[in-house]
């Protein structure tokens, strides 16, 4: 999802016997649905993984503007510009609900951004993938964001109060996002035949991206257990991708395009989709570094907090020298 | 020296005449600076009419260990309620 392979900071679940007293009282909280909030007792290691959690979420919202930066000047009427800023606008906002919330934790903003430039936090896989015509836009908004509100509805009950407060917010946005995008899918899968074909395009390249963003399946996923005893995950990976499916699977056909994997087909026993396995070699590829924007967006991201720095220091010369002279003054 | 932003919590107090109310925190150089970037991220979608910002370092909060003391003994007081109070039917509404 917007959080991938998120390792729990343990190995193992502790039994009720190895825990301590407060851990104990920690676990019953969780168990009884009541929110762990900023200044509540929490272990070290529910602090940790939350601090991964929350900082990928929102490095990806982040770094989720570029790939869409990319098409705001070239938009094809003044009214989808407007929408397209809009969102991307929407999308620095959501990295700072979330940033906000891991600040609450402890670590500071500049020192999630430090470590994102270092390359020692991740941001989602999806937007290591190019935007290739006008309907990546749509296919974007559609898929990608529609990807994460799956993500993001089930984390509105996750059990750190300002994590779920934040979803809350988010989910709100969120769903614009994803209308907008099949907005522009109709329109270009509606349209000439040149643009159905980009249509299709766009979901050809980006179904499979897009289904991965969940994760791992669960099977291989060794870090779900304690995230799930500590209800920072709500839902499973395989769980979330299945329900994600199974709502797209009917939109894609109401568009009249091509099913983006011959394998996927409805199945009257389980009353879900079968989908084909994505090519996890390529997600861990991605992840790695490997992926076909890794580079550019780093180095994006970089280069505008480089570039801001004169901006943030006299901003903050000025505030200390007005402040001064108003001291001076009384 | 530091030159990260201080932090600010924001409040916006909606249309329908309710109290501002806590909607989430910005990082400014001055109060001027936090009250504009409030209006561009949490008035978006008519969310409000009217922006406070607080510097969160400025905010002073109870602990989560007062909450037994603090707010147990209000439970014992149930006369505190107005449904503590019979009234007969024939009073009217009351």
């Amino acid at each position: 999802m917007y959080a991938q392979m998120i390792k729990t900071a343990r190995a193992g679940i502790k039994t009720r016997d190895e825990m301590s007293d407060l851990e104990r009282d920690f676990q019953d909280k969780i168990d009884r649905d009541i929110k762990i909030e900023p200044r509540d007792w929490m272990p070290d290691d529910y602090r940790a993984t939350l601090i991964r959690q929350i900082g990928q979420h929102a490095h990806s919202e982040v770094v989720g503007q570029l790939p869409e930066g990319n098409w705001i000047t070239r938009a094809p009427t003044l009214e989808r510009k407007a929408i397209l800023l809009a969102k991307v606008q929407d999308e620095a906002g959501h990295g700072l609900y979330l940033y906000s919330a891991a600040e609450t934790l402890g670590e500071s903003r500049d020192e999630l951004t430090r470590l994102l430039h270092e390359g020692k936090m991740k941001y989602s896989s999806i937007f290591n993938y190019p935007t290739l015509n006008w309907a990546d836009m749509g296919a974007v908004g559609w898929l990608v964001d529609g990807a994460a509100i799956v993500n993001q509805v089930a984390l509105q009950r996750t059990s750190y109060g300002p994590y779920a407060r934040a979803m809350v917010r988010i989910c709100k946005e969120e769903s614009f996002h994803a209308r907008q995008g099949y907005h522009a899918m109709m329109k270009m899968a509606f349209g000439t035949p040149e643009q159905k074909a980009m249509a299709q395009s766009a979901l050809d390249r980006l179904w499979f991206p897009s289904i991965m963003m969940f994760g791992p399946s669960d099977a291989e996923s060794t870090h779900s257990e304690q995230s799930m005893a500590w209800k920072i995950k709500v839902k499973s990976n395989d769980e979330l991708r299945q329900q994600y499916i199974d709502q797209t699977v009917p939109q894609i056909e109401y568009l009249g395009l091509d099913l983006p994997d011959p394998s996927l087909k409805w199945n009257e026993e389980t009353g879900h989709y079968d989908y084909g396995e994505p090519d996890w070699s390529e997600f861990f590829d991605v992840i790695k570094g490997n992926g076909p924007c890794n580079v550019d967006r780093l180095r994006n991201r970089v280069k505008a907090w480089e570039d801001g720095a004169w901006v943030r220091d006299g901003l903050m010369a000025h505030a200390r020298k007005k402040a001064a002279a108003k001291v001076a003054a009384q | 020296m530091k030159n990260e932003w201080p932090l600010w919590e924001v409040f916006i107090r909606g249309q329908h005449g309710l109290s501002h109310r806590h909607v989430g925190s910005l990082h400014a150089p001055d109060a001027e600076t936090a009250i504009r970037n409030a209006r561009d991220v949490y008035t978006r979608r008519n969310e409000g009419v009217s922006i406070w910002v607080a510097e969160a370092a400025h905010i002073a909060a109870s602990t989560p260990g007062d909450k037994g003391p603090y707010y147990d003994p209000s439970q014992s007081k149930v006369y505190r309620h107005p449904t503590f109070f019979d009234i007969p039917d024939e009073v009217g509404s009351m």
